[in-house]
């Protein structure tokens, strides 16, 4: 068993909405509502889920670029939420992130250069004379030349430039790479060059990925287990497999049935969902997925679920609903 | 045709730094507003008169001279002369140091002091951002003549003192524009980027956001001196800036007031000094904001 790099304890991210004449917290938007989870050494897992489930605010909550407001966060045997600022400084050598935009996450102002090295200074990684050498080895790493390192951002393209992004990320040798919706931004070509370079990286400097992407298929291909959340709370986790080949949530499999086959005779069993994901800021009681689900019954709508798994889930697999079994065996009534 | 086969090459080649891309940019439309160009020539004609002046004026301007007591302009003065016979060209040339030093410092300090402010309030957010800018309220919720008065008033007349009084007064507005635009510039990602990579808080501030809340600034400061000038020169006026016999235009505007109806020129001539000198920031101000605004595209 592979040790547990990162591990997630009922980590919550309330954002206050602030509002009335005085400025008082009137309300929060519960982005992330208490979501455990482990990541093992070496291993890709993603998060899934329709936008405004939290999938991206887990990623921030992790890095503590938001500061989350409770639980815990647990990154190679130390308690990040419990560092200082500087102490946590240090740490985000071994955990970087690799952003959505690849237009907006490096500073048009600086030339490839630059922005290794500020990554390359910060955190100390190599003596002031190795840093040029260092910077092209990363260069020619994520497949740039290194004689485009006196370039400026804008001489780039969109992958090029989530290149850049990657190879600022390694600079400073992580362990764990979260990559926050890394490839939603790019053509699907790119895309693919994009997957399969992170996944070479990942070979080669035994990486541990946190992929957080709304695409089925980029997940399929590239994670090792799967973790999908709705409306801040997972609601089913499980290795690559047990999630596409054997879902057991009626959200897992509903979303798992929007995902395009291309073939234009195939008939597929689309799962339709009415209705909208409900407001954050007032998260349905019960299990959150009621509204929606077309097996909801009168205990969905009091008794939130808790992530379980069943017969006939693999080991880790969990569904978090109440008639995963009755489902199954086609014996649910909904009243 | 050939043209753009060319253009076209050289731009390849050629790998523009977008710094200096935008400086082209920026300079082709200052140049191409007609009022930051004839403020920008006045300013520079000032700043050089300012300089090397004091060193051809043709009599010293506290040299009095009884005999040709508020004489009016003439080959021998050029501008005339006021109450104690002193060369009120002279003195005009003389004073436009100090009228800069008074513009320049005021804002520098202003400058400095609300940028810091309003980086830090915009930045950290929460309590310090309230406390910062409520207080910001406050200032400017007092007319800024007012304000300089009072803080004269408390730290006695001088030059100095009405250079610090001007200054507090221009701290709010630099503090909210910077506010402002850093809280759109720290939600870019990047900032994300180099703070996730462990950058201190300082760096972000000074590195990240800094160079990209330049521009209001720049265009800020310009007219801010404006203002400060008028400002300074208001005080001195009144009495409370500038001591006799230093020939500050406020004060010599002071001085020529009780002689409006016998010799108009020396109280006119300072005054046609310090509209020269605020229209010529002002004007450039203007041009300098339309060249830097992304919007205005030409």
């Amino acid at each position: 068993m592979p040790k547990e790099l990162l591990k997630v304890k009922d980590l919550k991210q309330y954002f206050p909405i602030k509002g009335g004449l005085l400025g008082r917290t009137i309300n929060h938007v519960k982005a992330v509502d208490g979501i455990t989870f482990d990541v093992y050494e070496g291993e890709t897992v993603s998060i899934v889920g329709e936008s405004g489930c939290g999938k991206s605010t887990t990623g921030r909550a992790i890095l503590r670029l938001d500061e989350p407001t409770a639980g815990e966060v647990e990154f190679d045997g130390e308690d990040l939420l419990a560092l200082s600022k500087k102490d946590m400084r240090k740490k985000r050598k071994d955990l970087q992130v690799i952003f959505q935009d690849p237009y907006a996450s490096i500073n048009p102002r600086q030339t490839v250069r630059q922005i290794l090295e500020e990554a390359l200074e910060i955190q100390n990684v190599v003596p002031k004379n190795e840093r040029a050498k260092k910077i092209a080895d990363l260069m020619e790493v994520v497949g740039l030349g290194a004689h485009q390192a006196d370039r400026f951002p804008h001489e780039f393209s969109g992958g090029q430039r989530q290149r850049i992004g990657i190879a600022r990320a390694l600079s400073v040798d992580p362990k764990l790479i979260i990559a926050d919706e890394a490839v939603s931004a790019l053509d699907v070509s790119i895309q693919a060059q994009v997957i399969n370079l992170m996944k070479q990286l990942q070979r080669d400097f035994a990486l541990t990925y946190l992929f957080i992407s709304h695409d089925l298929g980029v997940v399929r291909h590239i994670s090792d287990r799967v973790i999908v959340m709705y409306l801040g709370k997972i609601v089913e986790i499980g290795d690559k497999t047990s999630i596409f080949d054997n879902p057991h949530h009626p959200y897992t499999k509903a979303l798992l049935s929007a995902i395009p086959v291309p073939d234009p005779d195939a008939q597929s069993e689309r799962v339709l969902l009415e209705g909208d994901v409900p407001s954050p800021i007032n998260p349905p009681q019960g299990c959150r997925f009621h509204t929606r689900c077309p097996f909801a019954t009168e205990r969905c709508r009091v008794e939130a679920p808790e992530l379980r798994n069943i017969d006939g889930m693999k080991e880790g697999h969990m569904g978090a609903c109440h008639f995963m079994e009755e489902i199954k065996n086609g014996t649910h009534q909904v009243e | 045709m050939r043209e753009e086969i060319n253009t076209g090459a050289a731009q390849i080649k050629a790998a523009p730094n977008p710094t200096l891309v935008k400086l082209s940019t920026f300079w082709r439309k200052l140049t191409s507003s007609k009022s930051a160009v004839v403020g920008g020539i006045l300013i520079i004609a000032i700043i050089l008169i300012a300089l090397i002046g004091p060193y051809f004026v043709p009599y010293s301007p506290s040299a009095t001279d009884t005999a040709n007591r508020l004489n009016g302009p003439s080959l021998a003065h050029w501008l005339g002369t006021d109450n104690y016979g002193r060369d009120i060209f002279s003195r005009i040339i003389d004073g436009m140091s100090i009228t800069l030093y008074v513009g320049f410092s005021a804002v520098l300090i202003g400058m400095t002091v609300g940028v810091f402010l309003g980086i830090i309030s915009g930045y950290y957010g929460g309590k310090i951002d309230t406390i910062i800018m409520r207080f910001m309220d406050i200032l400017l919720a007092f007319p800024g003549i007012l304000l300089a008065l009072a803080i004269v008033a408390v730290l006695g007349s001088s030059l100095n003192n009405v250079i610090i009084a001007v200054a507090v007064f221009s701290v709010p507005v630099f503090a909210r524009i910077v506010r402002g635009s850093t809280l759109s510039v720290k939600k870019l990602e990047y900032i994300d980027a180099v703070k996730a990579l462990g950058a201190s808080d300082a760096r972000i501030i000074f590195k990240h956001i800094l160079p990209n809340v330049a521009s209001p600034i720049i265009v800020q400061a310009t007219l801010s001196i404006a203002t400060s000038i008028l400002s300074a020169s208001g005080l001195s006026f009144l009495g409370l800036g500038a001591q006799p016999p230093m020939p500050e235009w406020g004060a010599m505007l002071a001085d020529g007031r009780n002689y409006m109806y016998d010799a108009p020129h020396v109280a006119t001539i300072p005054g046609i000094a310090i509209v020269i000198v605020v229209l010529a920031f002002n004007l450039f101000g203007d041009g300098l904001r339309d060249a830097l605004d992304p919007k205005m595209k030409n």
